[in-house]
Order: structure tokens, then C-alpha cells, then sequence
């Protein structure tokens, strides 16, 4: 069976978002019938790369960050993009306990949780143009 | 405002909310620090029983949290871990950081409310 859906929406950089884009990714890919696991491991991806874009990429909140979906099969790949700041050093910024926002007690775990609950993770940047983080999970693929 | 903390007798318990991440990190961990400086508070106990949710900005303040007790020879543990909370605790290893009640990998029955006083 192979079925495809798609949806890209955006929404202000303010951090009362990033329950709005869990949420809204969680119901998209509920017709894929995935585990309350599989479902949680993903609010918790793109809570986290909302976040992120929300906190390193931009400074004013009315910014957009770009969230978009596609289900493809028993696999949804899933991009937060951000046109801000950018990241100089990716391997740098993706290394846990990495933060450059220690004043904000960011524990520096955000890209390792993405990687943690996806199975695949992509990062592009320029800094001054943005960033963009794609991660896909296949549904049914877990153990137990 | 919402209020998450309680002042116990010795101890300061901070409810966490239903979902904790970077939105609700600031006002809890404003909240939290406001009582444990004004109360001189050096145990913190957060209860997850009404968590469902949370990520690695909430992980932040828990090592804040659990970072600043250690200066003061306090200490931090956690309780009511549902099996979401614990997986979160495992893959940020919180769970060696901070002592959480029944331990981490325990059984993955909801656990028995048996708060020692």
C-alpha cells in the first residue's frame, strides 16, 4: 500500500508554538496508525527542532519558522526550516551537552534527542540564511 | 500565573506541568528558583504524575536545578515517572544525574504511590 500526504504550514517564532507544531504533526501522521511511543518519540523531534530554530535561529518572534510533512508509505519525513541566523559549525552545534546558549540552561541534548527518536536526521545551514533540519521515521519499524 | 512548587516540610515539590518544554521551562524554573533562594531549600523533588510530556529543555532545568543543590550539598530526585518520562530520563542520562524513585528501568507498571515521609 502505498499512500502519500503532504502539508507544510508556518507559525510566528514564539515559543507558545512549539506545543501548537507537536501537536499538529502528531494528529497529521495519526493515519498512519503509529504507537503512542512512536507518536511521542516524534513530538519530541519536532518540539526540539522547533525550539531550536525558535531560540538559535531567530531573535524577533513575528520570524517564520516553516514546518512541513510528508508521509510516504510507513515513512514520514518531516522538515523544520528556519530562515535565520544559520549554524557555522554543524558537527559542533550537534555534539550533546553542546549549547551556545548556556544562560538559557540549555542542556545542549537537542540534536541527540532528534537523533535519539528518528530514525534519520539532516542538517543544512548558511549562516545568515537559515537552517534546515529533515528527520524520517518509519512507523511499525520498532521492536517491542 | 500558574504555580508549580509547594514548600514541604524540608523540602520544596515542584509539581511539573502536563508538558514541559522550552515554553513552560521559564516560569518553572523562575518560580522553583524564587522559593529555593528565599526558603534556603536543599531538597528539590519534581513529580511527574501529571507529566506526559517533556524534552530536553525541560532536562535543562532539572540539571540547573540539581546543579545548584549540589553547591549547597542539597540534593534533587524525582517521582512518578510514567514510561514516556522514563525513556527521556534514560536517553539524556538524567537518570544517573538525578535519583528517581523505584529507578529508571524498573518495571513499566504504573508505579505505586508510596511517597516515604
Amino acid at each position: 500500500m502505498q499512500s502519500k500526504n503532504e502539508m507544510r504550514m508556518w507559525f510566528d517564532a514564539r515559543s507558545v508554538n512549539e506545543g501548537f507544531a507537536r501537536v499538529a504533526v502528531a494528529s497529521f501522521v495519526a493515519e498512519m496508525n503509529p504507537t503512542l511511543d512512536e507518536i511521542s518519540d516524534i513530538k519530541t523531534a519536532v518540539s526540539e527542532a522547533v525550539t531550536n530554530a525558535i531560540i538559535h535561529g531567530y531573535e524577533r518572534p513575528e520570524d517564520k519558522v516553516l514546518l512541513s510533512c510528508v508521509i510516504e508509505g510507513d515513512t514520514v519525513e518531516i522538515a523544520v526550516e528556519d530562515t535565520g541566523k544559520g549554524i557555522p559549525d554543524i558537527e559542533k552545534a550537534m555534539e550533546p551537552f553542546y549549547t551556545t546558549r548556556p544562560e538559557l540552561e540549555r542542556s545542549g541534548m537537542g540534536f541527540s534527542f532528534m537523533e535519539a527518536f528518528m530514525d534519520e536526521v539532516q542538517v543544512s545551514s548558511a549562516v545568515g540564511k537559515g537552517t534546515s533540519v529533515r528527520m524520517r521515521k518509519k512507523i511499525g519499524a520498532q521492536e517491542g | 500565573m500558574e504555580t508549580y512548587c509547594e514548600l514541604k516540610d524540608g523540602y520544596l515539590l515542584v509539581h511539573v506541568p502536563r508538558e514541559l518544554d522550552h515554553h513552560r521551562a521559564g516560569s518553572l524554573r523562575m518560580e522553583a528558583d524564587l522559593l529555593i533562594d528565599a526558603y534556603q531549600v536543599r531538597k528539590v523533588v519534581f513529580d511527574f504524575s501529571g507529566t506526559e510530556f517533556m524534552d530536553s529543555s525541560g532536562i535543562g532545568v532539572i540539571i540547573g536545578r540539581s546543579r545548584n543543590m549540589g553547591y549547597c550539598g542539597g540534593e534533587v530526585t524525582a517521582q512518578n515517572l510514567n514510561e514516556r518520562i522514563r525513556k527521556i530520563f534514560m536517553v539524556s542520562g538524567l537518570h544517573k544525574i538525578v535519583k528517581t524513585e523505584g529507578g529508571v528501568a524498573g518495571n513499566t507498571n504504573r508505579m505505586e504511590k508510596n511517597h516515604a515521609e
